[in-house]
C-alpha cells in the first residue's frame, strides 16, 4: 500500500467520523422519542438523558395508547384504509393521463396538458375555500371518499409517469396497433410493465404524503370518528396533556409504518426524489 | 373503458384520407378515455376552485348565511387586508422565513458532497439525513416541542448545565419563536435537499476533475470552479421549490405555537386557514388566498425566465 491511499484512507475514515457526529443530530430526536416511549412518565425529562430507561414502562404505554381511553387502532385504521385507496387510485389515474398525453396522438392532448400542469403551480392552500364550500355543496365534506378524492388527481405523478411513457418507443406501440391491439390492450399488456418500476416509485411516495397528511384532514373531516392517525395525535396531546412518554410512544406508533415502508422502498424512493428534482 | 379497434384489413388505398380521419377520431376518444379521469378530477378540484376563489375575494359573505346572502364589494377585501397589522405581520414573518433557504441549501449542498465522495457508509447516511423527511410534521413538532421544552426541555437542561443562566425560551418566546420554526424547518428539509444534490453530483463528468487534478488544482478550487458551477442548475431548482415552500408552511404552526405567541410566527397560510375555518371570513380568506397565489405565480414566472437566463453548465 502506497502512501497516499493510505493518507487518503486515514482522511475519509475521519471525515466519516465527523459525518456520523453530525448525523446523530438528525437521529437524537427519534431516539429520544423512542426511548421516552418506554419510560414511566416522572423519568422523561431526567437530566442527564438516560437513554436507557431504568424501569421499563414499555407495555402498558403502548397498551395505553392502542387500546386504551382514546385507541388508536381506529384512527389506525382509518389512516391505513385512506392512504392504501389514495394511493392506488392516484396511481391508477395518473398512469391513464400519462400514457394517454404521452402516447396517444390526438391535438387535444398537447393542449390540455398543458392546461393540467399549469395548475401544478395553483398552492393547494389557495383554493382551499372553494373546495370546502363545494364539498358541504355535494356532500363529500366529513367523508373519507372526500379525503381520497382530494389526493387522487396529482398533476405531479402524471407529469413523472409521463416522462417514462415517453421513454417506450413508438415501434412497440404500433407494431401492437398493427396486431390489432387497441389502446386499452397496450396499455395494459405492453406499457404498464414497463413503467412498473415508476409506478412503484410514485406509489411509495403518494403512500408517505397521504400517511403524514395533516392539512387536508384538519380541514375535510369533523367526525372524531372518522380521525386520521395526524389529526388523532394532535387530539391525543390534547387530551393526554402533560403525559409526555404516551405522546411520544403515539408518534412512534404513528412513524413506524413509513419508516418500514421507507426501509423497504428505500432505492426507489431516493431514486424517485432525485430524478423528480433533476427533471424538475 | 372500452377496447378501441383500429380499423385494418380495408381495402388498401381505398379513400385514404377519410380512414385516416376515422382513425384519427378513434384516437381522440381513446385520448379522451385515457386523460378523463384525470380532466375531470383537476377541473372540479382545481380550476373550478381557481375561478371561484377570485370571485370571492370580491365578496363580503359568511358562508353559514347561505349563498343567497353573497354581497359583491370590489376590492374592499384586499384594502383592508393590506391595512391589517396582523396580516401584513404575517407576510413579514413569511419573509424571514426565506432566509431558512439559502441555509439549508448550503447545509445540503456540503452534506451531498461528502457523502458523494468524502465517507464511508453512504447508505447510511443517506438514511439518516432522510429520516425527518419520511416522518410526519405532526410526530416531528411534538417531539421538538418536548425538547425545546422551556423549563424541563432536554435543549434547555443542556444548555443551563453549561452554565448559560437564561437560555431562550424558544417556542413560549416572541422573539425565538420565528427561529425555533426555522431550525426545526432547516432539519427536515436537508434530507430532500441533499438527495437531490446527491443526484446532481453524479451527473458531473468525471474528467472535468481528472483535468483540474492535472493542473495541480486543490479541493477548494475544484469545489470553486468544478462542482459550485455544475450545481447551478440543481440549486435553482431547489430554490424555487423552497421558497415556495417557505409560503406554505403549515403543519409546523398548526402543531406547534397556532401563530403564536403574540403573532410572532403567523404566517400567510395559518392566517388564511384561521379567518376561513376559524373565524368563517370568507371574503379575507380569499383575498389572502389570491395574494398566496400571486406570490407563488410570480416566483414560478421567475424560475421560467431565470432557469434561461442564470444557469450556466
Amino acid at each position: 500500500m502506497t502512501t497516499t491511499t493510505r493518507t487518503a484512507k486515514v482522511r475519509k475514515g475521519i471525515l466519516t467520523a465527523i459525518m456520523f457526529a453530525i448525523s446523530v443530530l438528525f437521529l437524537m430526536p427519534f431516539l429520544w422519542m423512542l426511548s421516552a416511549s418506554f419510560k414511566i412518565e416522572a423519568e422523561v425529562f431526567t437530566y442527564p438523558i438516560k437513554w436507557i430507561p431504568s424501569q421499563w414502562h414499555m407495555i402498558e404505554n403502548y397498551k395505553e395508547v392502542w387500546v386504551g381511553k382514546f385507541p388508536f387502532y381506529k384512527y389506525y385504521w382509518n389512516t391505513v384504509k385512506v392512504t392504501v385507496l389514495t394511493t392506488v387510485i392516484s396511481c391508477t389515474v395518473s398512469a391513464l393521463a400519462a400514457y394517454g398525453f404521452s402516447k396517444i396522438q390526438f391535438a387535444a392532448g398537447k393542449y390540455l396538458f398543458l392546461i393540467v400542469l399549469a395548475t401544478y403551480m395553483i398552492p393547494q392552500q389557495a383554493i382551499l375555500v372553494p373546495q370546502f364550500l363545494l364539498y358541504r355543496q355535494i356532500q363529500l365534506f366529513d367523508s373519507h371518499l372526500g379525503l381520497i378524492m382530494l389526493g387522487s388527481f396529482s398533476v405531479l405523478g402524471t407529469f413523472m409517469l409521463r416522462q417514462f411513457f415517453m421513454g417506450i418507443h413508438n415501434e412497440f406501440i404500433e407494431s401492437a396497433k398493427i396486431d390489432g391491439a387497441g389502446h386499452w390492450r397496450i396499455f395494459w399488456r405492453i406499457a404498464f410493465p414497463l413503467v412498473r418500476p415508476a409506478i412503484a416509485t410514485y406509489a411509495i411516495l403518494r403512500f408517505i404524503w397521504t400517511w403524514n397528511d395533516y392539512q387536508n384532514p384538519l380541514i375535510f373531516l369533523r367526525t372524531d370518528a372518522l380521525y386520521t392517525i395526524q389529526l388523532a395525535m394532535q387530539k391525543f396531546t390534547t387530551i393526554n396533556g402533560e403525559f409526555y412518554s404516551l405522546m411520544m410512544a403515539a408518534a412512534v406508533s404513528a412513524i413506524l409504518p413509513l419508516l418500514i415502508v421507507f426501509i423497504i422502498g428505500q432505492k426507489s424512493v431516493i431514486e424517485g426524489i432525485a430524478l423528480g428534482g433533476v427533471k424538475g | 373503458m372500452q377496447t378501441i379497434k383500429t380499423a385494418t384489413g380495408a381495402k388498401p388505398a381505398a379513400a385514404p384520407k377519410r380512414r385516416g380521419s376515422r382513425l384519427q377520431t378513434k384516437e381522440t376518444i381513446a385520448g379522451f378515455l385515457f386523460i378523463g379521469p384525470m380532466l375531470i378530477g383537476v377541473t372540479v378540484l382545481t380550476l373550478i376552485p381557481i375561478i371561484a376563489i377570485f370571485f370571492l375575494s370580491l365578496a363580503d359573505w359568511n358562508f353559514v348565511t347561505g349563498i343567497q346572502h353573497i354581497k359583491f364589494i370590489g376590492f374592499d377585501n384586499f384594502e383592508r387586508l393590506f391595512q391589517d397589522d396582523k396580516f401584513l405581520k404575517s407576510m413579514r414573518n413569511n419573509a424571514t422565513f426565506l432566509l431558512a433557504v439559502p441555509i439549508y441549501l448550503a447545509i445540503s449542498m456540503f452534506l451531498a458532497i461528502m457523502i458523494d465522495k468524502y465517507v464511508y457508509m453512504k447508505s447510511f447516511f443517506k438514511v439518516a439525513y432522510f429520516m425527518p423527511y419520511i416522518s410526519s410534521i405532526v410526530a416531528v413538532a411534538i417531539v421538538w416541542q418536548v425538547l425545546f421544552h422551556p423549563s424541563a426541555g432536554p435543549v434547555n437542561q443542556a444548555l443551563m448545565s453549561l452554565g448559560i443562566e437564561n437560555p431562550p425560551k424558544w417556542i413560549a418566546d416572541p422573539k425565538y419563536a420565528l427561529p425555533s420554526l426555522m431550525m426545526i424547518a432547516i432539519w427536515t428539509a436537508i434530507g430532500f435537499n441533499m438527495i437531490v444534490y446527491i443526484a446532481g453530483l453524479q451527473s458531473i463528468p468525471k474528467d472535468l476533475y481528472e483535468a483540474a487534478e492535472i493542473d495541480g488544482a486543490g479541493t477548494w478550487v475544484k469545489f470553486k470552479s468544478i462542482t459550485f458551477p455544475q450545481l447551478s442548475s440543481t440549486t435553482f431548482f431547489l430554490l424555487i421549490t423552497g421558497i415556495i415552500s417557505t409560503f406554505k408552511v403549515f403543519d409546523l404552526i398548526a402543531v406547534m405555537t397556532k401563530g403564536g405567541p403574540l403573532n410572532s410566527t403567523n404566517m400567510i397560510v395559518w392566517n388564511l386557514y384561521e379567518s376561513a375555518f376559524v373565524n368563517l371570513k370568507i371574503g379575507p380568506a380569499s383575498a389572502m388566498s389570491v395574494v398566496l397565489f400571486f406570490c407563488v405565480l410570480a416566483i414560478t414566472l421567475l424560475q421560467w425566465v431565470g432557469q434561461k437566463k442564470w444557469v450556466n453548465y
